[in-house]
């Protein structure tokens, strides 16, 4: 029978949650990795066993973690990301020029067509690659020197590549999103990239239609439209129907336009979710109510989902990679907060029902849809 | 060749599936460059956890102490206390006390 496994990162630790079809009764195994900080965790698409997690602390730095049997057990494997020859500087908060350094990796995109292929995004921004399933990892450095890598900075949670896109329609087309860069889409298999931010408006710096500077949350794409791309910008819903050569707002109707989380439902293209957060200095759920908001029409138009999430004295916050949906027949949905707190909606977002209310701090979900 | 007890953070030992401490060989002069080279060897999962896998500049967050002296500032070259050289005493990889 089908199923799910939803992989859950954490403050102190990560869980693998697995559920059947009507995603109504959850088996939690965890923490694993007890006490560290769990930026992502990410199942291939070609091998469901096959998955990555990132685990670091500030105190002993990263270490990688890759299972070959769906989370059950864990090996180590490479934690040495080095910049390609001598890395420069980026700016640092205060516009002075600082040393790019290695601090952890924030997001895995295993390959959509190989196992043991496997981007790594991290902080400091750069995009490295393994091609033997992190046994070594070797860094695209075409990013990081395309030309603009000395105006990068940091955003309040540091510099890092959160966001990576792979087209599935071509695997010469990758995309990444950098906090507090922007979009850049590379149509050479991530050799060279370019700058792809044009229409975003971001009041936050000095040139707000700058080619780079954009504190830009998260990405996502359809696989049936993958040059449509959506974007939770620090404020701002915004779209692109051009492979992000030009952007143009979708927030409409919400009641806050800033955010961290979006993703598109698994089988409407033109259906997409987003979590509002009050403001960039307020970061908790409107109203001490927890609501995601439904878009069905690409963005412009949205509506609130609250059926089964708690709307009275909630205050918490979901980060950029804690939401996700399932490919099962009906979609599921699924997201985690500051709180601890792990929702699944089975029917594409209508009604909610709570897998866990009291993990640590949630730093990711992902989901593996399993035959 | 010396026998140095070597005792690591909690979260370290999980890495490195030890338990309690770790006994290494490490050649005379003793020094901490030459116990971590011997920890890191024996166990690589350690390695980049307690310093930079290619500056081996120590992570800002460890310290090393031994017969109740903080360690983390001396040259890594420099010989360790003769207690530790001979194993009366081990070495401590400390993890700081530090985030609340």
């Amino acid at each position: 029978m089908s199923g799910v496994r939803v992989l859950v990162g954490t403050s102190k630790g990560a869980f693998v949650m697995t559920a059947d079809g009507a995603r109504h009764d959850w088996r939690i195994d965890g923490p694993f990795f007890e006490g560290w900080e769990i930026y992502h965790v990410k199942g291939s698409p070609v091998d469901p066993n096959r998955i990555y997690a990132s685990q670091s602390t500030s105190w002993f730095g990263q270490i990688v973690q890759r299972s070959n049997d769906g989370g059950r057990s864990w090996d180590t494997v490479s934690n040495q990301f080095s910049y390609d020859g001598v890395p420069g500087t980026h700016q640092w908060y205060d516009g002075t020029p600082h040393p790019w350094e290695f601090a952890r990796v924030w997001h895995f995109e295993p390959s959509l067509s190989d196992p043991d292929t496997v981007l790594a995004g991290v902080e400091d921004a750069a995009l490295f690659r393994s091609g033997d399933a992190g046994a070594s990892w070797s860094e695209l450095s075409g990013l990081r020197n395309g030309g603009t890598g000395s105006r990068w900075q940091p955003g309040a949670g540091g510099m890092a590549v959160h966001t990576i896109l792979e087209d599935p329609t071509n695997p010469d087309r990758l995309y990444v999103a950098i906090s507090a860069a922007g979009v850049f889409r590379s149509d050479d298999g991530g050799t060279t990239w370019l700058p792809k931010n044009r229409g975003l408006a971001s009041g936050e710096i000095p040139d707000e239609d700058a080619e780079v500077g954009h504190c830009v949350h998260r990405v996502a794409l359809h696989p049936s439209a993958p040059e449509t791309l959506f974007m939770q910008k620090h404020w701002d819903v915004m779209r692109s129907d051009d492979a992000g050569d030009s952007w143009r707002e979708v927030s409409g109707d919400l009641p806050t336009d800033f955010g961290f989380a979006i993703d598109v439902h698994a089988h409407e293209p033109e259906t997409i979710y987003v979590l509002p957060i009050t403001s960039d200095s307020v970061h908790y759920v409107p109203e001490g109510r927890l609501r995601v908001y439904r878009s069905r029409t690409g963005g412009g138009e949205w509506e609130p989902l609250d059926k089964g999430l708690p709307q009275a004295h909630c205050y918490v916050n979901v980060l950029r990679d804690a939401m996700a949906v399932d490919r099962l027949e009906e979609c599921g949905v699924y997201f985690g907060t500051t709180g601890g707190q792990v929702f699944a909606s089975p029917d594409g977002g209508d009604t909610w029902n709570t897998i866990a209310a009291n993990l640590p701090r949630v730093l990711s979900v992902e989901v593996q849809t399993l035959a | 060749m010396s026998e140095i007890r070597v005792v690591i953070p909690a979260h370290l030992k999980t890495l490195a599936h030890v338990s309690g401490e770790v006994r290494l060989e490490v050649e005379d002069p003793v020094t901490t460059e030459r116990v971590l080279d011997a920890l890191e060897a024996r166990y690589p999962v350690l390695v980049g956890t307690i310093r930079h896998p290619e500056t081996k500049l120590r992570r800002p967050f460890v310290r090393f102490f031994a017969c109740e002296e903080d360690l983390s500032h001396d040259p890594t070259d420099r010989p360790l206390p003769e207690a530790v050289a001979r194993g009366r005493e081990p070495f401590f990889v400390v993890g700081a006390i530090a985030g609340g």
